[in-house]
């Protein structure tokens, strides 16, 4: 028994970072030919910001009084980190519906880094939360956005929501391993998603809740994330909830990463 | 079972259950390099489940097995990067278009860029898909989609390939040639594992057969020694009247012993030693005994008679399911 057996020309086998860069390359750009044909896929960051920040702006800016500056100057930086909050999540959408039909399988036959379904998907969706916020500030500004933080504070507003938006996609991928459709996904995202963005600083100061609510609402991390981010483009510092919104994301996604990866190996290995 | 080369594909005892279902009960296969077996059954005999289990899709839970020298479980992407498949379930994405799909599928072998796109152009002109090859799989018939998901598996050139059921569904032109395709391919060298419900299929494409039915292999060897398990060349005669079957039969008791009646198909078959005028003499018998008969003849036995004599059943022929699974596919 010591036939020797033909092996793959040129395959690579074992897995190096290198291949699982260029794997997760290729699965983004699968994921962007998917987009390319069904561009419907982008309308939850395209056309729904949009209608955030027209609605809330427009229907609710008169309404609503904040403290030291105009509403919709307050108002961008929550529909900023609430649209991001959401596609982040929504990654596991994507990926339950990518677990229902055989292109898994295939993946799973190729000898690929398979982690790299995973990281492909959180990549092209960190593209699409950019696109996300590139939109959001135009029509922000359209509509009276007016940030006095600076070009450095811009960038750090960005950066800071882009790192959040990242760290929840491996929420959302973890999700998404787990529930058995993606249904039942998109009912969970809304059940979590909104109370979490509403009871937070994103649309009102927290000031005005009742006491045990804003307690609650000032320690969870997309107020912390939303009032660095509102600093940052406002004025152009990071306010005094920077470091902890940038500890929650880096927490979220040293939890949420292996657990992501665990879940899809649970999930595709039977 | 003994083997004179080394087995490329090699398995002992696979189990597998799924909650209650035991879908694989001890399973072993063999096969030499360069060769094709064909595992055959109905649906639900386990089939699918070993061809996973092989292609690293699924883990058995006793049992041990190696493709290329590679143990499934402790080196599966060594396994990965030897084989082939293509199936029911391993698919092309449906919004790229072929061309899309398999260069994706070379750069995750972890080919180079321009070896790719040359392999690509080899494919097409050996598949005669050039018109195909920058439409939306999507837009495709089912048969084409199986000559490129089967042009797919190939883009890497492996020396080991795995075929689920690969023309389940498909017309018989577009049968006849995913034949020819396949036919090709060992002729090149692949070591070739495919399942099918189609009797022809094993027999026109193996060179050797193993019959799978309720997560066993209930019997091994070439197509000629399956069929002369059944007792070589068979007399079949079809009466015209349901009520003259039993009549036949006694009528053709001195032409050979152990007749099977087949009384819905109004059909006695008699084993038979030899050929030479049996035809014949059973229509004198059968004339002298007042039997009227629509057809008579000696033919000799398919796979389907294999499977009868080892399961007391007939084969599905699949037709019933094939709207179903095409849809999956």
């Amino acid at each position: 028994m010591s036939a020797t057996h033909r092996t793959t020309r040129h395959v690579a086998v074992e897995t190096t970072l290198g291949t699982w860069l260029s794997d997760s390359l290729q699965m983004v750009k699968r994921n962007l030919l998917h987009i390319r044909r069904t561009p419907e896929l982008l309308l939850d960051v395209t056309i729904s910001p949009i209608m955030f920040v027209l609605l809330f702006s427009l229907v609710f800016g008169g309404a609503i009084d904040v403290p030291r500056d105009s509403y919709i100057n307050y108002l961008m930086a929550g529909i900023f980190v609430q649209t991001i909050a959401f596609a982040g999540i929504y990654t596991g959408v994507l990926l339950a519906n990518d677990l229902k039909n055989g292109m898994i399988d295939r993946f799973r036959s190729l000898p690929m880094a398979q982690s790299s379904v995973l990281t492909g998907r959180t990549l092209t969706d960190l593209l699409r939360a950019t696109l996300a916020v590139a939109i959001m500030w135009i029509v922000g500004m359209i509509v009276g956005f007016r940030p006095g933080g600076g070009v450095l504070g811009a960038a750090g507003a960005i950066g800071l929501m882009l790192l959040f938006g990242f760290a929840l996609s491996w929420i959302g991928v973890t999700m998404g391993a787990l529930v058995r459709t993606p249904e039942a996904l998109q009912g969970i995202i809304f059940a979590a998603v909104f109370p979490l963005t509403f009871v937070s600083s994103a649309f009102v100061p927290t000031e005005t809740m009742p006491s045990w609510l804003a307690w609650f609402a000032d320690r969870q991390p997309m107020t912390l994330v939303t009032n660095a981010v509102r600093s940052l483009t406002l004025d152009g510092s990071g306010g005094g909830t920077a470091l902890a919104a940038v500890a929650w994301t880096l927490g979220i996604l040293a939890v949420f990463f292996p657990l992501g990866v665990w879940a899809y190996r649970r999930r595709t290995t039977e | 079972m003994t083997t004179t080369t080394a087995s490329v594909i090699h398995a002992r005892g696979l189990e597998k259950h799924f909650g209650a279902t035991h879908a694989l009960r001890g399973v072993d296969i063999d096969v030499p390099e360069g060769k094709i077996l064909a595992v055959l059954g109905p649906n639900g005999a386990g089939k699918t489940t070993a061809v996973r289990i092989l292609a690293t899709l699924t883990r058995a839970d006793a049992g041990e097995a190696t493709v290329g020298g590679f143990d499934v479980r402790r080196q599966p992407d060594r396994v990965r990067a030897s084989i082939g498949l293509t199936g029911q379930f391993a698919a092309l994405d449906e919004l790229l278009t072929w061309r899309e799909n398999v260069e994706m599928i070379g750069r995750l072998y972890h080919l180079p860029a321009p070896h790719v796109r040359a392999r690509a152009g080899e494919l097409l002109h050996a598949f005669d898909l050039e018109d195909a090859a920058d439409r939306i799989v999507k837009t495709y018939s089912g048969g084409m989609r199986r000559r490129l998901d089967l042009a797919g598996s190939l883009m890497a050139e492996p020396p080991i390939l795995f075929l689920d059921e690969p023309t389940t569904g498909l017309d018989p032109r577009s049968r006849l040639g995913m034949w020819e395709l396949i036919s090709g391919l060992v002729a090149g060298g692949t070591t070739l594992l495919l399942t099918t419900q189609y009797l022809e299929e094993a027999d026109r494409l193996a060179d050797q057969i193993a019959v799978m039915d309720h997560g066993r292999v209930i019997a091994r060897g070439t197509a000629d020694e399956l069929k002369s398990r059944v007792g070589g060349e068979r007399l079949e005669v079809t009466v015209s009247n349901d009520g003259q079957v039993e009549a036949a039969r006694a009528a053709l008791a001195g032409i050979g012993p152990d007749a099977r009646v087949d009384a819905g198909m109004r059909r006695v078959s008699v084993p038979v030693s030899a050929s030479d005028g049996v035809l014949t003499r059973a229509i004198r018998e059968l004339d002298a005994a007042g039997v009227a008969v629509d057809d008579a003849a000696v033919r000799r036995p398919t796979l389907d008679d294999v499977f009868l004599v080892l399961t007391g059943q007939h084969v599905a022929d699949g037709s019933t399911t094939d709207a179903g699974q095409e849809a999956v596919a």
